[in-house]
């Protein structure tokens, strides 16, 4: 495994170092940079720190695992691969993601998923080990988001406002959600087994990466959240 | 080339902040480092800190930090000094010399009293009559800008990054108890030493990100009341909406917070009865301080400091602690540099207040 120290290093210069790697690269005394690996493909990348802002952006197919917290704006639009955080991530998680995964052990920011996306093949997925602040899922259009609120005094499990201008994916909270009010345009319901069988792989490898029980937490109460119409806007401006 | 107060500045920005509840007191050492991991958030047009128990020797004087254009501006504005205050020292705020700061403007600092036979005469309280100074000195004498002015504590700013700026002044060589700092990204602005952060007014400072979209109507509310927003920054009108809501109106940092950051009706009609009657009573009897859009501040004043977001939080804000340390920024990173140890780490809920003070009787 290719080592490399950090410190004080630029972005730019830090990009480039990784650009020359292949396979496994370990990165030491992270501290803030922005941008780390954004548009990577074909390789796996420990992070030991603090990866700064819009961490695997446009990610392409790598795996990144921050072993710790990591701040605003991870894997924003990224397209294929996965990003594991075994701490909390700060706001914006998975901006416009329109493929590949996101699994975060701990709590998420505001924002999570906002406009995440999908189309045909790609289908992004978010996964929350803790809780998340509000507008989760603001304008989501595809995809698939999971909070699971895990930990100790977790409730309510999503922030205010969550699902604001979604209208499209689906949101699968572990909760019964009576304190939790949804805008009009979607439709949260108690998820039903066929629901959880669906999403079964995904929670599994969440459980894998972090150590949980996958029958654990599948023995609580989950809500669907779906958009109430494929174009909730259709007749917003002009009649079409 | 045009002044700031006559270009408006749309910004980004980073803001730090640091505080010891113990009252201990820390050089500006860390506070400068902590700015370095955020140093692509500022543009060089604006760097600055505000520091807090840094005066000990004249505590009970108000300390006016001034910018002067010319020897001229300062003789003028002495002159006027004169007349209303006593002056128990004046000099040139020490900088040094680097590359990276440059046309800098003459920098001095005043350690000083209202005159006693002034001060009652103008009928004011002496807080009253230094803002009532403050502003006159700003909006009346041409080259001439007090941009710190309160008791045992100081704000230093500059055009430049805010690490060059930290160096400027030498900070390392003071000592406070707080410290809160502050890069700059005006985007299409020259960029003045009068506007970067932070603001003040006494002894409360303002570090900002964000960018407020209620600056007009803020601004249209609190000229009634006397403070004159010369800079056009949404900053100058959040440190005068403080000064107004704390000093003036008397309002506890929490009822403050919750006027210029209101919940949502919404939200406000899904809390206890007592929470509700006061939220509405605060957002009816001042509409005109909401403050819309995206902001996190950090207000310092003495003895604490109260750090903020807007209430969609559209952006970013972290606090954590270490032993009686409290470690306030807009990235993680930047507390980690401060303390890599630092436990508790967590963003705050848009809207709801962190609220910092020293022990009693520690400051």
């Amino acid at each position: 495994m290719k080592r490399i120290n950090a410190d004080q290093v630029h972005f730019r210069d830090l990009n480039e170092q990784l650009r020359n790697s292949n396979g496994e690269v370990e990165l030491r005394n992270v501290c803030g940079q922005r941008f780390i690996a954004a548009g990577f493909s074909r390789r796996n990348i420990d992070i030991h720190g603090v990866p700064g802002n819009a961490l695997g952006a446009y990610l392409d197919g790598a795996t990144i695992t921050v072993h710790g917290n990591a701040q605003d704006a991870v894997g924003d639009t990224m397209n294929e691969g996965e990003i594991i955080v075994h701490g909390n991530i700060g706001d914006a998680t998975g901006y416009a993601m329109r493929g590949g995964k996101i699994y975060v052990k701990g709590n998420a920011g505001y924002r999570a998923g906002i406009h995440m996306k999908a189309y045909a093949e790609k289908y992004p997925v978010l996964l929350i080990g803790g809780r998340t602040g509000s507008f989760l899922g603001e304008y989501q259009a595809g995809g698939l988001i999971i909070v699971l609120g895990l930990y100790e005094g977790q409730e309510p499990i999503v922030g205010n406002f969550p699902g604001t201008g979604m209208h499209g994916g689906k949101m699968l909270i572990r909760s019964t959600c009576e304190d939790i009010r949804f805008p009009g345009q979607v439709t949260a319901q108690s998820a039903t087994k066929e629901d959880l069988e669906q999403v079964r792989a995904h929670i599994e490898r969440f459980c894998e990466l972090f150590g949980y029980n996958v029958e654990e937490i599948l023995d609580a109460p989950f809500t669907v959240v779906t958009p109430d119409s494929k174009n909730p806007y259709k007749q917003m401006y002009v009649q079409n | 080339m045009k002044p700031e107060g006559q270009v408006r500045i749309p910004s980004g920005c980073a803001i730090s902040a640091m505080i010891s509840k113990n009252g201990e007191r820390m050089s500006g050492e860390k506070i400068i480092e902590s700015m370095k991991p955020m140093h692509d958030r500022s543009n060089g047009l604006g760097g600055g800190f505000a520091a807090y128990g840094i005066y000990p020797e004249h505590k009970d004087y108000y300390a006016l930090h001034i910018f002067f254009d010319s020897r001229a501006a300062r003789m003028e504005c002495e002159t006027f000094m004169n007349e209303k205050l006593d002056i128990a020292k004046s000099e040139r705020i020490p900088t040094r010399i680097i590359a990276e700061i440059t046309d800098e403007p003459l920098i001095w600092r005043y350690f000083v009293l209202p005159r006693r036979f002034a001060l009652q005469n103008s009928q004011l309280d002496e807080r009253e009559y230094i803002l009532r100074l403050v502003m006159t000195i700003n909006t009346k004498l041409d080259g001439c800008f007090v941009f710190s002015s309160g008791k045992n504590m100081g704000s230093f700013k500059a055009v430049g990054f805010p690490e060059d700026v930290g160096r400027f002044y030498r900070l390392e060589e003071y000592e406070g108890y707080c410290w809160t700092a502050h890069g700059r990204y005006p985007t299409n602005t020259p960029g003045w030493w009068g506007g970067a952060h932070p603001f003040t007014l006494l002894d409360y400072s303002i570090v900002h990100n964000g960018e407020i979209s209620s600056y007009d109507a803020n601004r249209r509310f609190i000229e009634m009341f006397g403070y004159k927003c010369t800079l056009q920054t949404d900053t100058e009108v959040i440190t005068y909406i403080m000064d107004y809501l704390l000093r003036r109106q008397g309002l506890t940092l929490e009822e403050a917070a919750h006027v210029v950051a209101a919940p949502f009706w919404s939200t406000i009609s899904r809390k206890d009865e007592a929470a509700k009657e006061q939220l509405t009573y605060l957002r009816t009897v001042f509409p005109s301080l909401l403050i819309t859009g995206p902001f996190s501040i950090v207000l310092g004043f003495n003895g604490g400091l109260m750090a903020l977001n807007d209430r969609l939080k559209l952006r970013s804000m972290v606090v954590g602690h270490k032993e009686d340390l409290v470690f306030i920024a807009s990235e993680e990173a930047a507390i980690r540099v401060m303390e890599p140890d630092a436990e508790d780490i967590y963003a705050p809920v848009g809207g709801e207040p962190v609220i910092v003070r020293v022990k009693e009787g520690a400051f």
